[in-house]
């Protein structure tokens, strides 16, 4: 069974009755431990249908079937409860909370679950990116590597069936971007399903699989067949 | 999440915007302390005041020499001396056939005296009056007595001591002032001897009234003060005291009626005396305390106005990143209703920690004011109105929620990726 199924997805921006068409119809299905690439110039879209899979956006033409489900009918709570319990999102620019712990930042999602022993699973999830050393730094104490690090880290923390990531190595330095792919792979090895946005070949190589975006539709899809395995770095991570 | 996670996640926050936080709960602890403290005042300069004429003595009439507005003040104040109002005035008017209400008529002069006892000389002032004064003004005797009916007919040489001339003179040196010899003179007649009078009694103390130290005085008889440090044959003031205030405006035509029989009046311009009842020296004051206390209250609105406003401010600086952070949450779980607790928690704990910490603010500088006006001599009455705090506190968790809340709608309508770009 198909773990995303859209078809004819449609996105459209009215601003002052002015209507602007960003994703024009796009169809495809991703299936449970995938790694997939989103590709695309700027302007694709492929950032605005990251955004209605992982339920932060919503679309307004077409169809969305999540587990099975279609995503019309789910309620403003429901989406809210999937956010939480099956997505775990990776922004570019991180989107941590200011002047708060890096142990506060990842349990935060927690706080909304109904999970126990929330300090535990959150110790646990920045143990998985190697950042224990790092639990009670502040956010403007770490560097840029390190935040992205934590933003896995809370992405991870409700134990998700899919992590979304946009342009996580966008705002990296090579090295770190190197151990973000790896941390990646990783979770894709555990059986994970990861779904990434990159407009650099390099980055979606690591992919098992890239979806190619131009104007709003999807131009191809196809299997990487030279998979780029990100160099590991035994001190860093488990 | 449950409300016991929510306080702890709101004090998180609350805590890592310090700065924010303080300056939001220090708008309300000022418009909440500035509106307690300026009520309070605004009651006890009325009750002072109206003390103030209360301690004069209520049901008063009081004559003075001089035609003038009764409601202006007196000819005196002017510099115009009249002499008319006699000694004979005070008998006329103690006849209970012709004046049936009155209690108490009392007449009197004042000036400055020195009074010398060894080789200390004290400068103070000097009431010279008779044996009826403590029926028309209250007080009490601290030791000794006031002279009676006849040391006045006698103008015996006694005296009575204020508490404070006392204190000056015999305080420290272990002697009773009662018997004791003290030697009285005009304060113009420097190089006089004095007279030598003996002190009969020492009044308690009874603070300052209307801005003059009653404590610091002497009481010597009518007749003595007249002739001997004044060289007059006048009275300055004659007062009367009535049985109840039902009697008072009867009593002040009463008085008229004889006065204008002793002074010969025949017409109304003849007139040479004014007759002021207290009452209307206190309807007088109640209502300039009273648009005073309005005038504070005002301020009072324009304090929590200003505190309001600081808090806007606060609240409005922060809307945008307030907005991104309710996207962030929004993404990684958080439902409608767990934003809004959280939101509302958050301003209602800022706005009731104003609160409280403006309450004893402003209870602990009313206060300390009271303290001041108690050591400057002042029957001050310490008060807080309820009212004034219901109000304040009211308005400024309105404020604080209202304005608190704001962000919380704003992203709420936004789906959480709008809301987390929100600028």
């Amino acid at each position: 069974m198909p773990l995303i199924q859209v078809t004819g997805l449609e996105k459209e921006y009215v601003n002052e009755g002015v209507s602007t068409p960003v994703l024009r119809g796009v169809s495809f299905s991703i299936q449970k431990g995938e790694f997939v690439a989103i590709m695309g110039p700027s302007g694709s879209g492929k950032s605005t249908l990251m955004h209605i899979l992982s339920f932060l956006d919503r679309a307004t033409g077409g169809s969305y079937a999540f587990e099975e489900k279609n995503t019309k009918d789910f309620t403003d709570d429901y989406l809210a409860e999937l956010r939480n319990e099956k997505i775990g999102f990776v922004f570019q620019s991180f989107n941590l909370l200011a002047r708060t712990s890096v142990l506060d930042n990842v349990m935060l999602p927690l706080l909304y679950s109904k999970k126990k022993n929330q300090e535990k699973l959150a110790k646990e999830a920045l143990e998985a990116v190697g950042l224990s050393h790092r639990l009670n730094y502040f956010t403007n104490q770490i560097s840029g590597g390190e935040k992205q690090r934590v933003a896995i880290a809370r992405a991870l923390v409700c134990d998700p069936a899919v992590i979304f990531a946009d342009e996580p190595t966008g705002n990296l330095d090579s090295k770190s971007g190197n151990t973000v792919m790896y941390i990646l792979q990783q979770l894709n090895r555990e059986g994970r399903t990861i779904i990434l946005v990159t407009h650099e070949q390099e980055t979606a190589r690591h992919a098992s699989r890239i979806i190619r975006l131009k104007d709003g539709l999807m131009i191809s899809d196809e299997k990487v067949t030279d998979q780029v395995l990100a160099a590991t770095d035994k001190d860093l991570v488990k | 999440m449950n409300f016991f996670t929510t306080i702890q996640l709101v004090f998180r926050t609350l805590r890592a915007r310090k700065g924010r936080s303080l300056l939001t709960i220090l708008g309300i602890v000022i418009g909440v302390a500035g509106v307690i403290v300026i009520i309070s005042l605004g009651a006890g300069a009325q009750s002072l005041v109206l003390g103030q004429v209360t301690k004069l003595g209520s049901n008063l009439l009081s004559v003075q020499p001089g035609k003038s507005n009764e409601k202006g003040p007196p000819a005196q104040v002017f510099g115009i001396i009249v002499s008319t109002l006699v000694n004979n005035d005070i008998t006329a008017l103690r006849s209970t056939v012709q004046v049936p209400h009155a209690v108490g008529v009392n007449g009197l002069v004042r000036g400055s005296a020195s009074v010398t006892w060894g080789s200390k000389t004290v400068d103070t002032n000097f009431t010279a009056t008779d044996y009826e004064y403590p029926h028309v003004v209250s007080f009490g005797m601290q030791s000794g007595q006031f002279f009676g009916q006849a040391e006045d007919q006698g103008a015996t040489n006694v005296v009575v001591l204020g508490s404070t001339v006392s204190d000056e003179i015999f305080g420290g040196t272990g002697v009773n002032p009662i018997g004791q010899v003290v030697k009285v003179r005009n304060a113009s007649q420097k190089d006089a001897g004095g007279i030598p009078l003996r002190v009969i009694g020492v009044i308690t103390s009874r603070g300052t009234t209307f801005f003059q130290d009653q404590d610091d005085q002497v009481f010597l008889p009518l007749a003595l003060g007249q002739e001997q440090l004044l060289g007059i044959h006048y009275l300055q003031a004659i007062n009367i005291k009535v049985d109840s205030a039902e009697n008072v405006d009867q009593t002040l035509l009463d008085v008229n009626a004889v006065l204008k029989q002793q002074h010969h009046v025949k017409t109304e311009s003849d007139i040479d005396f004014t007759i002021r009842n207290i009452a209307d020296a206190v309807s007088i004051l109640t209502t300039i305390t009273s648009a005073l206390s309005l005038f504070l209250t005002s301020m009072a609105a324009i304090a929590l106005v200003v505190g309001g406003i600081g808090i806007l401010n606060i609240m409005l600086a922060t809307v945008a990143e307030r907005t991104r952070e309710v996207g962030l949450r929004k993404a990684v779980g958080a439902s409608k209703q767990a934003i809004r607790n959280q939101f509302l928690l958050e301003a209602g704990t800022l706005t009731s920690l104003g609160g409280a910490i403006g309450i004893v603010v402003g209870a602990v500088v009313s206060y300390l004011i009271s303290l001041l006006m108690h050591y400057l001599g002042y029957d001050w009455v310490f008060e807080i109105s309820l009212t004034s705090v219901v109000l304040a506190v009211g308005v400024s968790i309105l404020t604080g929620v209202i304005f608190g809340l704001y962000p919380a709608f704003k992203a709420a309508k936004l789906n959480p990726i709008d809301a987390l770009r929100y600028e």
